[in-house]
């Protein structure tokens, strides 16, 4: 199928044959990195801006080097060290690259809704790479092409997600696109972060995780996001741990051939043991590897992409 | 818009052609060699050149696929770049002959975007290019080291190969597009 959108703002606003068309191109990018020369002249002379308002350490290297493996030129942006600790407005930042030549820009931002404000006030290309608690698609992007790529589906899985789906960019885009191609998504959370209005948008709701790990084939493990103010939704750590934190115990609930994922970065005997995280059916390093190829796929895309 | 089509048969031509690229081989270079097929006709002819250099020499030779998408240089017609099909090389290239397998060869960018991509596996002994139809109309310094057939064509004639794997016959389509 072809792939017409000029930018990836989310997931929920891409069709199940686009999600599938990035998640095939994907494919064909991930041979590449296992050349002597791991990069394609495809995207010669055009530039991306990578806007970072957010801290970021893994999202920012894997659409740096995924950029470079396609030959183009890269700026870096960080919001710390730059023209906005001097006031300036997203949109005048955005600008002004663009003026510089600027073709596609993958930003990250603290709120919720920034990517689609640049979509319609620069032309170029917008990639979220995570706004606020809505979306990441590149991430869940990731996390399903992994998961096609070791089950060979994604139609009429079983998929958990575990944690702070309230306010997980990562949780909603993975819900979002598990659906629509068909996966059957759990959650399993405390009440406080994982609140009831969820099954609206098609999950399954969980307050014990005993009970939503019953023959599951995917687990996806959120980050307890200290930053995020997680902590004021539970009493502990600690106790969080002991009700929802994954040990080899538990995982024995799910079905044979579970695979564990995790987005990183991960806090060993808070989310998962590193029993688990170590273990054969954690997939976590790989998830990090296929982030390359992924994000490769959405960037050629956009690149080609005709809608304004 | 209308267009006129005439078809040759190509029933017997590729083995003549697949023949021709057997007798330049001495029997000792079948062990270096690797044929790769440029995507997507060209791959069909070149898993065929594979198995007949087998059948004639009764030796496994190395054979791989590739899509050059990537390398294409055309950028600003970016929208119409085709779907990525991937690529895959067997083994190591690295001081191998390479035998580039094409369908049509016309302008030679395709022909040209396949070299530089051979490259960025390794660095091969050779690399030289068999073209079952070569239609004329270079816009760039590259030859062919084997042709099976010579068509004269205009620019406003598509040529296209129909093989068994993917059109189910075995022909050649010359479509002329009057008024273009």
């Amino acid at each position: 199928m072809a792939f017409s959108k000029k930018h990836i703002l989310g997931l929920g606003g891409l069709s199940a044959g686009e999600i599938e068309t990035v998640l095939d191109a994907a494919e064909s990018m991930k041979e590449i990195s296992t050349r002597d020369v791991k990069k394609v002249p495809a995207l010669k002379g055009v530039t991306v801006v990578n806007l970072f308002f957010e801290p970021s350490t893994r999202t920012r290297a894997s659409f740096e080097i995924a950029e470079k493996r396609l030959s183009a030129d890269v700026l870096n942006f960080s919001a710390s060290q730059s023209s906005v600790a001097k006031g300036e407005s997203l949109v005048d930042t955005a600008r002004n690259f663009e003026a510089m030549g600027a073709g596609i820009m993958v930003i990250r931002h603290g709120m919720s809704g920034a990517p689609f404000v640049l979509a319609r006030q620069v032309g170029a290309s917008i990639i979220n790479a995570g706004d606020g608690f809505h979306e990441h698609p590149s991430q869940a992007l990731t996390d399903i092409f992994t998961i096609r790529e070791k089950k060979g589906r994604i139609e009429g899985l079983e998929v958990l997600i575990v944690g702070d789906v309230l306010h997980s960019r990562v949780a909603r885009s993975n819900l979002f696109a598990l659906r629509k191609l068909g996966a059957k998504v759990r959650i399993a959370g405390p009440p406080t972060i994982v609140p009831g209005h969820f099954s609206r948008l098609g999950a399954e709701i969980f307050h014990s995780l005993e009970r939503a790990l019953e023959g599951v084939d995917v687990v996806i493990m959120l980050r307890v996001q200290s930053e995020r103010r997680t902590l004021e939704y539970f009493p502990s750590i600690r106790e969080y741990s002991g009700f929802y934190g994954l040990t080899g115990e538990k995982l024995a609930l799910a079905a044979r051939d579970v695979m564990v994922m995790h987005p990183g970065p991960i806090n060993r005997g808070v989310e998962l043991t590193s029993e688990i995280a170590d273990g054969p059916d954690a997939v976590i390093l790989e998830q990090v590897a296929n982030g390359i190829a992924v994000r490769m796929a959405m960037i050629y895309l956009v690149a080609r992409g005709e809608d304004a | 818009m209308a267009t006129g089509k005439k078809t040759q048969p190509l029933e017997g031509r590729t083995d003549g052609f697949f023949d021709s690229i057997l007798d330049d081989l001495a029997s000792e270079d079948t062990a270096g060699l690797v044929v790769v097929g440029i995507k997507t006709r060209g791959e069909h002819l070149g898993r065929r050149l594979a198995e007949r250099i087998k059948e004639r020499r009764g030796a496994e030779v190395g054979f791989g696929t590739i899509d050059v998408t990537l390398y294409r240089d055309d950028f600003e017609n970016r929208r119409n770049w085709p779907q990525l099909g991937g690529t895959s090389i067997p083994g190591d290239v690295r001081g191998k002959d390479v035998i580039l397998v094409d369908d049509v060869l016309y302008t030679g960018r395709t022909a040209r975007a396949a070299v530089n991509s051979i490259m960025d596996y390794g660095r091969p002994a050779s690399v030289k290019l068999a073209v079952l139809v070569d239609r004329g109309g270079r816009e760039l310094p590259i030859q062919p080291d084997w042709t099976g057939i010579r068509i004269e064509t205009s620019g406003d004639e598509m040529v296209n190969v129909c093989l068994d794997e993917v059109d189910g016959r075995e022909e050649i389509e010359i479509i002329r597009r009057d008024g273009v």
